[in-house]
């Protein structure tokens, strides 16, 4: 049952290996875990999953998987016979519970319940046979886990709040497809750190002059190499105002991570689709125009382009001449994306607009052929394969 | 090497260790794996090292890990400069190259008489291949010093404690090999018995409104650096040293609605100053 549950997290997207798997075992067999439920629960956890990021979907996967496990001891329970089911109940209840509950009810209640809690206690555990061969003593004493908290014996407030555990999913805000803080963006931007040792040779290189020296019989021979710095160069180009208005506390924070990270960061606004001309402060955008056949030139094909928008718009926009809403151009919008297709081999395009929606959305869809398939979700794990695509040269 | 599976660890008398990390810890002893520790800045990552081996009475080895550090620096350096210094100047010393071996933290802990525990701090501070250097190490608790050409084994198997910001991914075959616990921030209940392990003589009221006041300035929408449980800490010593009545903290009395000596929770002059507006809109609105 347990390689079902390993199978269902890895089809979930929770990246688990064998040696994992493994170390489970290992820990399960080394009786780290107690035996309740809670426990596994944890020590499933910290053995399988490896980022807090997954933890939501280690919760989902462990919640369906214990769940559905029900039935099956439902069924077993059914023939239990109810000897056996008594004799239990007399160990486990101690003189005043069993009046307590007999005045309540009948025996035969008392039964039910009992192979009620018996159902909902089994069905958690990890797997049934081997509760039955380490419980020991019996199956359901206070180590026993149950979901809605009814345990045999004392109530257990530590068990109820463990059903709570996974179910209330209290990781959903680390996993990786949720929208992201300038933290986590300066994390994710951080992939595309290129080294590179450029510049005057100012620092000692060690292992050079230890080399040299010993090759030079023992006279020092000093070597020197520049200082190792972040060469990526990264042309930023973000579409502002009209519908990007819902999007710019992200844009704002992405904008701001990617200061930190890159030392050559050039940046352009652009509306809704590139054009003959971009600008650079947003207040005088009238004003002051840079033309795209100048970013063209001034730029060379080493820097990496990112279009942060959403695509949004009506196609005309896009493949008309004089498509554009805000003013007349000469030529659509596609020829102008094409000549930059051409001059940056490393392109992409980041779309804060939910993904569920870019199929409906024509614009998105055109959007996305220009730029050969690289656009990317602004999300943590769209984030991370955008940089991941913008490390190779060229549309995949 | 010797397992030790008879310790366990459920906290001390100033750390409160929830049932999860507790279990996270005993399954790295028993196992002997290490534990790779994550969490919020200030939800004492760190600490928890040091109040394990205090706890389990082992020797502590701590190896702060920086953004020039080399796997190798953790287990040894070889002191090519002072030799090479040495041999101009015609010392004797000079030819035996074990006189140049400096041991780093991995070495001493693998050396240490009792089993030690090890706490490699903010793992992710340092080059991305940090971590992939140092996998065989932690598997086999061996390494080899090619100068000296010998074989460093570890007397006992360390607890070894990874704590890490998460300002880079770790790589995967690291992880794999590790033991995983995220510190949450921890609820009300646990906050408050985590208070008063440190401030055991706090007024009860006067922590049930700092508490309030305090998850209030953390919910507020908007907060750069929600302040953290250390934070709390502080600002909870500041309000015992100026003798602040407990009136004062709740925020409801339109009149003194800012916490007093809020600059203890916020570190960010963005902050307070959208903590000020916030209120003074709050005020205003009443």
């Amino acid at each position: 049952m347990l390689i079902r549950f390993f199978f269902e997290l890895r089809d979930a997207g929770v990246p688990v290996s064998l040696p994992e798997f493994l170390t489970l075992h290992e820990a399960l067999e080394a009786r780290v875990a107690e035996c309740s439920a809670l426990d596994f629960y944890h020590l499933a956890r910290l053995s399988l999953v490896k980022d807090e990021r997954h933890f939501d979907r280690f919760d989902r996967v462990f919640a369906a998987h214990f769940k559905g496990a029900e039935r099956f001891f439902e069924r077993l329970l059914a023939e239990v016979p109810a000897d056996w089911l008594r004799a239990a109940a007399e160990r486990l209840f101690d003189e005043e519970e069993r009046r307590k509950v007999q005045s309540q009810g009948s025996w035969d209640e008392l039964l039910q319940k009992l192979r009620d809690r018996l159902a909902a206690q089994k069905e958690r555990h990890e797997g049934g046979n081997k509760w039955i061969g380490t419980g020991g003593t019996s199956p359901f004493g206070s180590g026993g886990y149950n979901p809605e908290g009814v345990r045999i014996g004392d109530v257990g407030q530590r068990q109820r709040r463990a059903m709570k555990v996974w179910d209330q999913r209290s990781y959903r805000n680390f996993d990786g497809e949720v929208e992201l803080g300038t933290r986590n963006l300066k994390l994710a931007l951080r992939r595309l750190r290129k080294f590179a040792r450029e510049g005057a040779a100012d620092q000692l290189d060690l292992d050079a002059t230890i080399d040299s020296t010993a090759r030079n019989a023992g006279w020092l021979d000093l070597k020197l190499v520049p200082e190792r710095r972040n060469a990526v160069k990264v042309l930023l180009l973000l579409d502002v105002g009209g519908s990007m208005d819902d999007h710019v506390r992200i844009c704002e924070e992405l904008f701001s991570a990617a200061r930190a990270e890159f030392k050559h960061l050039e940046y352009f606004y652009f509306h809704n689709f590139i054009y003959e001309s971009v600008w650079k402060d947003n207040r005088r955008r009238h004003a002051e125009r840079t033309s795209t056949l100048q970013l063209l030139r001034t730029y060379n094909s080493d820097y990496r382009v990112v279009f942060v928008g959403d695509a949004t718009m009506s196609p005309y926009e896009i493949v008309q001449p004089g498509g554009s809403v805000e003013h007349w151009n000469d030529e659509a919008g596609s020829v102008w994306m094409q000549r930059i297709t051409a001059h940056f081999p490393q392109l992409v395009w980041l779309n804060p607009e939910p993904r569920e929606r870019w199929e409906y959305t024509p614009s998105v869809q055109l959007a996305r052929q220009l730029v050969g398939g690289r656009m990317f979700s602004l999300t943590l794990e769209g984030l991370d394969a955008a940089m991941r695509a913008l490390r190779k040269k060229g549309a995949p | 090497m010797t397992r030790n599976d008879t310790q366990r660890f459920t906290g001390t008398e100033r750390y409160v260790a929830t049932a999860d990390l507790g279990m996270a810890v005993n399954a790295a002893l028993t196992l002997g794996r290490p534990l790779l520790i994550k969490g919020e800045p200030g939800t004492g990552k760190t600490q928890l090292a040091l109040e394990v081996a205090g706890a389990l009475e082992r020797p502590l080895f701590e190896w702060h890990v920086k953004s020039t550090s080399k796997a190798q620096q953790g287990l040894y350096e070889y002191d090519a400069v002072s030799r090479l210094r040495d041999s101009q100047l015609g010392e004797a010393r000079v030819a035996d190259i074990r006189n140049y071996i400096v041991r780093g933290k991995l070495w001493e802990a693998f050396e240490s008489e009792a089993p030690p525990v090890l706490l490699i701090d903010e793992i992710d501070k340092a080059d991305i291949e940090f971590p992939n250097d140092l996998l065989r190490e932690l598997d086999r608790m061996e390494f080899y010093v090619y100068e000296t050409r010998e074989l460093v084994r570890a007397r006992h198997r360390p607890l070894i404690i990874i704590t890490s910001n998460n300002e880079k991914e770790l790589p995967d075959a690291f992880l794999r090999r590790c033991f995983f616990h995220y510190i949450r921030f921890p609820d009300a209940e646990t906050m408050a018995k985590i208070v008063d392990v440190h401030y055991p003589n706090l007024k009860r009221e006067l922590l049930a409104e700092a508490l309030g006041a305090f998850y209030r300035v953390r919910e507020m929408p908007g907060l750069r650096k929600k302040p953290s449980t250390s934070e709390l800490l502080d600002w909870l010593k500041l309000l015992l040293a100026e003798d602040v009545p407990p009136e004062a903290l709740r925020s409801d009395d339109p009149k003194k609605s800012i916490p007093p000596l809020y600059g203890a929770l916020l570190k960010n002059e963005q902050d307070v100053h959208l903590f000020e507006q916030l209120l003074f809109l709050d005020r205003r609105s009443r």
